[in-house]
């Protein structure tokens, strides 16, 4: 990966309208920040909920598929899985293309190849943390569920979905906080995020410092919001549980 | 598939460099971050409030920020700064920070710092209140109380968690390759894929070597946790 050599040698404060441009545009691409993260939150929690049914599911080949699945990927850095699917991912792609006789090329997108990758990998902690939850949840609530003449879909959306949304919460926001900081990884496949940008920035104008410090601060935003939000979310689900006071 | 190219001589010396690069990073950044997660610690249970806020801050930055920036903060950022320009051809300390191995190790040390040092004040915090109150009755000072009876316990009880935290380090030194002049699995695998062109066996083959790492340090913590954790199991008839 070319990522050039050392760039700053001297601080200059010449270019103090030029440098206000280049806060504009990281702050720009902190929305792509965030929008790749809420993507791939929803790709993640999509394996979590799939990983959970299958391990829950008492199904040998499934709990089997799914076990390798949340312990292959957990002992893996996330850079070399977003290298892996960045890179090997697009050769992979056409060589099948070409084997099946067709003259197409395709290129995966940084952006797609984050956002699979950042999913498909934080996909494995939801599991757990979403079959923590369903474990949580009193089984004589879907028994009453299936008394009541349910499915199992409408028993899962009614029942146990509203329910363990509580017991997954403290898990599901660790996870979140840590998703959003690996998207800084993207920037290394060349998606032009705010930690991109920065870099770019420092680059050009030789003072690297105040933009990183600009970058971390932003993330700490970012993290910060989500924290107050989930806060608000855990006490709409927890309304009506009754806490033991010791 | 073209493994052969892997098990060239010239490309295991390769990986074998990154290997001893990566947990030389590894086991460094660990010391580094265990001893200055053992200070902050103290801190943050401490009685000086302006002490708990400071460290408190501190946690809270190194844990809301990717450690991707704080690497580019300290390599790119600190190297800007005319102080340290005025500095780091002679004078000793800052001598090193010209080299990117230094600047690695010093970014993830202070990481993993951070995230040791909350996970060993909240143990400090959960000892039980019988036990304190054991030390004091026996006469022993706030410091012996501390020395002999909490720490020894609240170590022992942060181990599972801090597994995690050096797995999750083994993974996080694959950040190096992001820091020019590197030379650990992840940037060899790099250096495979550039020269051949073959993404798929060069990232398998840094996968199938992290994957083998977490195992081995996974299986030590277990053990670990066997021997030193076994007074917290429930007993056997």
């Amino acid at each position: 990966m070319a990522l050039g050599g050392r760039v700053c040698k001297s601080v200059k404060f010449t270019r103090v309208t030029s440098m206000q441009a280049y806060y504009l545009v990281i702050l720009q691409g902190s929305l792509l920040t965030v929008g790749v993260s809420l993507l791939a939150l929803l790709v993640s929690i999509l394996f979590g909920l799939g990983g959970a049914a299958a391990k829950l599911s008492g199904n040998p080949i499934l709990v089997g598929l799914a076990t390798f699945y949340t312990t292959i990927i957990r002992g893996i850095p996330d850079l070399v899985l977003m290298l892996l699917v960045f890179y090997g991912g697009t050769i992979g792609i056409n060589t099948l293309l070409e084997k099946i006789g067709s003259e197409a090329t395709i290129d995966i997108e940084p952006f797609a190849a984050g956002v699979l990758t950042i999913g498909f990998i934080y996909g494995a902690y939801m599991t757990e943390t979403f079959r923590g939850a369903i474990l949580s949840i009193p089984k004589g609530q879907m028994e009453a569920a299936w008394a009541f003449g349910m499915g199992r879909f409408q028993t899962f959306v009614r029942i146990t979905l509203p329910q363990m949304v509580r017991y997954a919460l403290p898990g599901f926001t660790n996870i979140w906080l840590v998703l959003i900081k690996a998207t800084a990884l993207v920037s290394l496949i060349g998606l032009q995020e705010m930690t991109y940008l920065a870099k770019q920035a420092s680059a050009a104008t030789r003072s690297p410092f105040a933009f990183f410090l600009f970058t971390g601060a932003l993330f700490l935003v970012y993290t910060s919001i989500s924290l107050f939000v989930l806060k608000k979310v855990n006490a709409r689900y927890s309304l009506g549980t009754k806490r033991g006071t010791l | 598939m073209e493994w052969a190219v892997i098990f060239e001589p010239v490309n295991l010396a390769l990986f074998g460099n990154g290997i001893l690069t990566t947990l030389w990073l590894l086991f460094a950044s660990l010391a580094v971050g265990a001893v200055l997660a053992l200070i902050f610690a103290l801190m943050l249970t401490g009685p000086w409030a302006s002490l708990r806020w400071l460290v408190g801050a501190y946690t809270f930055v190194i844990r809301g920020t990717p450690l991707l920036i704080q690497v580019y903060l300290i390599y790119y950022g600190l190297g800007q700064l005319e102080w340290i320009q005025a500095r780091w051809n002679d004078v000793w300390p800052w001598t090193h920070f010209k080299e990117p191995f230094f600047c690695a190790l010093l970014a993830f040390s202070l990481n993993t710092a951070g995230y040791t040092a909350e996970m060993l004040a909240g143990a400090i915090r959960e000892t039980s209140g019988g036990e304190i109150e054991a030390a004091h009755a026996y006469g022993m000072s706030r410091f012996q109380t501390m020395l002999r009876v909490v720490l020894p316990s609240a170590m022992r009880r942060t181990l599972p968690a801090y597994s995690n935290e050096v797995v999750m380090m083994l993974h996080s030194t694959s950040l190096a390759s992001a820091v020019p002049n590197m030379l650990d699995i992840t940037s060899a695998a790099n250096r495979i894929y550039a020269t051949y062109y073959l993404p798929f066996e060069a990232y398998l083959a840094a996968a199938a070597i992290y994957l083998t790492a977490s195992f081995c340090l996974i299986g030590f913590f277990r053990f670990a946790e066997g021997r030193l954790l076994a007074y917290l199991a429930p007993q056997k008839h």
